[in-house]
């Protein structure tokens, strides 16, 4: 919501996973579709159906795992890991075309989208609603604040930064951070996708890394990380550069 | 370093140690703990992890939820079929 919206490239271009139904045409052994369930697995090719939002050329897409959860009759139910940007509808189609009689999906839910899970702070609209009720008419703000996560934990599965007081503001007026700002950090690679986090642990940018981490150690200057979305609002922290000017 | 940082990587179980190169203050005038932002605040910075009902698009969902919260932008992380 508003400022958490910006980290939603992050999310969307984080691995997935999702349990579907397929109903396949015809009876089936068990053993041929476990055999083609598993040529699934690994680097596919996958031309997106005619229903698509995006441009319907070929494309690679990586299945981490496919799992055959149950069956019942014709219906298969499987929990499939992936890329972004995977069309189950598309896997469930082709495995009916290698089974030789065809099969569709019939049911699709995603149970994965990067680091949020079903299984963590899962709400539904009801309880969203009921929360706010609370927080509008009763004054009470608990239920709210289960349900709102904030923005910080959308970077967990990438190597965070942390900076000093007087770096932040610069860096929300698209400064890069340099080496002197920096307090602590996770180790990353150059090029990595970086987190910039205060020390009270909020998020300031995300950005791209300059160097590797293992030289932060040695160097005293030049561009650690190359911020590529701003989170924090401007001027939430004091300015630390005109402070270093007078100095 | 606030112990938050720490709660983070263990929301999604991610391991990454931290290198400490120098202590370091924060003054508490400025900014917000993320677990103890006033709720007007948590509310622009924050993310639901929602169970969307079979039926209306995300991009609906995410509307009624702008609206509810009377809020600027809402966003979702993809749709699961395109149409």
């Amino acid at each position: 919501m508003e400022n958490a919206t910006k980290l939603m490239s992050l999310i969307s271009k984080a691995g997935k996973e999702y349990v579907c139904i397929m109903q396949v045409h015809c009876d089936y052994k068990m053993d041929e579709l476990k055999e083609i369930v598993n040529q699934f697995i690994g680097e596919i090719y996958q031309r997106p159906p005619v229903r698509s939002s995006v441009k319907r050329r070929t494309r690679k897409r990586r299945v981490y795992s496919i799992d055959i959860l149950e069956t019942e009759g014709r219906l298969v139910l499987m929990k499939i890991a992936s890329e972004p940007g995977t069309y189950m509808r598309k896997i469930c189609h082709d495995i009916g075309i290698l089974l030789g009689c065809g099969a569709h999906m019939r049911e699709l839910r995603r149970t994965r989208s990067g680091i949020f899970t079903e299984d963590s702070n899962l709400v539904t609209l009801h309880e969203i609603s009921e929360a706010l009720y609370m927080y509008k008419h009763c004054k009470d703000e608990s239920d709210l604040r289960r349900i709102l996560l904030p923005m910080e934990f959308a970077v967990c599965g990438i190597p965070k930064v942390v900076i000093d007081d007087d770096a932040v503001n610069a860096i929300t007026y698209g400064a890069t951070l340099n080496a002197p700002g920096v307090v602590a950090f996770q180790n990353f690679k150059k090029g990595e996708n970086v987190a910039i986090m205060t020390l009270k642990g909020e998020i300031v940018a995300i950005g791209e890394s300059n160097i590797n981490s293992n030289e932060l150690q040695n160097v005293k200057k030049g561009i650690v990380v190359k911020p590529k979305r701003v989170l924090m609002e401007r001027d939430v922290y004091p300015k630390g550069w005109k402070k270093n000017e007078k100095d | 370093m606030y112990k938050f940082l720490e709660k983070i990587d263990y929301f999604c179980n991610y391991s990454n140690s931290w290198n400490i190169l120098r202590e370091a203050q924060t003054d508490d005038k400025y900014g917000f703990y993320p677990d103890k932002r006033p709720i007007e605040v948590l509310l622009r910075n924050a993310i639901i992890n929602l169970d969307k009902p079979a039926g209306p698009t995300s991009h609906e969902v995410a509307y009624w939820v702008k609206k509810m919260f009377n809020l600027n932008k809402v966003g979702h992380g993809g749709t699961l079929e395109h149409v």
